[in-house]
């Protein structure tokens, strides 16, 4: 996979938030094999300086970090966010979120649009986290983002891929264009029907952070995300309704 | 001067941004700025003046999705 001039190997971005320790954490990013993870920025203390030992952690793991805006509701803030990580992680990758809604976590792609564009402008290289709306992928697309990143499921919610045909329309509409299946992966399942509708990427975190073992869970998204790829690469039978027999019945005994 | 950090109300003897970090205890600390809402570059600490109200934002790099 090839994102922004960066040749990838593994085909998985994992998230860091939501593991039971920082030991987890880095064992189940060893066992992933992703070679980029997100990470954020919040408020810090003068005094507990909480921030400044997760990001030692970060940089003993030697990946690419892919900074996010989650949590910004207006332009504003997504584009001051943006700025301070930047400046932070010392990267001009940015994952964009515009959150429009409180229940859902759906973007508000009117400001993600927006965001992108005054980003793009200012040298950041920008992967938006967006609906399957194809109308707002162009768009994205004309306000210079390289990549794009639908979601699979409202964020947090492991559902799967709520919309497959959409996704599929996607995949189509932009075919040159990296896409990354961005949130509301469950099961290592989800991440492979991903692949196999030929998707370049899969992003998650709450599906390894939140398993009863993260390291295992890590490795099986790993094998998933291969086999899914290998899947689609292999260009997959057609679906049939009527049964076809897989044994040959020519020169059957009994037969006339 | 009263200065809010962090969304808490703070006394402030600093003038300055970089003065301000200091006071606050992030000499050395890997930290993003912001004042009222604006970006703040590392190297514009110096020659940022903080006034009474103004509300400074200090991030760090935290677990993400």
């Amino acid at each position: 996979m090839k994102v922004y001039g960066v040749e990838l190997e593994s085909r998985l971005l994992l998230g860091t938030a939501l593991y039971p320790s920082p030991k987890i954490l880095a064992d189940a990013v060893n066992a992933s094999g992703a070679q980029i993870v997100t990470v954020s920025l919040r408020r810090e203390s003068g005094r507990e300086r909480a921030g400044q030992d997760f990001w030692r952690l970060i940089r003993e793991l030697g990946v690419r970090v892919l900074p996010n805006t989650a949590g910004c509701h207006t332009v504003a803030e997504a584009v001051a966010t943006a700025q301070m990580a930047r400046e932070v992680f010392d990267t001009s990758w940015i994952k964009l979120e515009v959150i429009g809604d409180h229940d859902t976590l759906q973007p508000d792609v009117f400001g993600l649009v927006e965001a992108a564009g005054l980003l793009a402008r200012d040298g950041f290289e920008v992967f938006p986290y967006t609906t399957e709306d194809l109308g707002v992928g162009e768009r994205l697309l004309d306000a210079g983002c390289k990549v794009l990143m639908p979601w699979g499921a409202p964020i947090g919610t492991g559902r799967g891929l709520a919309n497959p045909y959409a996704l599929r329309s996607f995949r189509a509409r932009f075919a040159d264009v990296p896409l990354i299946v961005d949130a509301g992966i469950g099961l290592p399942s989800h991440a492979a029907q991903a692949m196999e509708l030929g998707f370049d990427g899969v992003l998650l975190n709450t599906a390894v952070a939140k398993a009863g073992d993260p390291v295992l869970m890590a490795r099986a998204f790993r094998d998933a995300i291969a086999a899914g790829r290998a899947a689609f690469v292999a260009d997959p039978m057609e679906q049939r309704d009527m049964a076809s027999p897989s044994t040959p019945v020519f020169g059957m005994a009994f037969s006339t | 001067m009263k200065v809010i950090v962090n969304g808490q109300s703070r006394e402030l003897s600093a003038r300055t941004l970089e003065d301000a970090l200091v006071e606050l205890g992030f000499e050395n600390a890997v930290v993003a700025t912001a004042v009222n809402g604006d970006f703040v570059r590392k190297g514009a600490r110096a020659v940022q003046s903080l006034a009474d109200g103004d509300r400074l934002e200090v991030l760090a790099p935290m677990q993400g999705g």
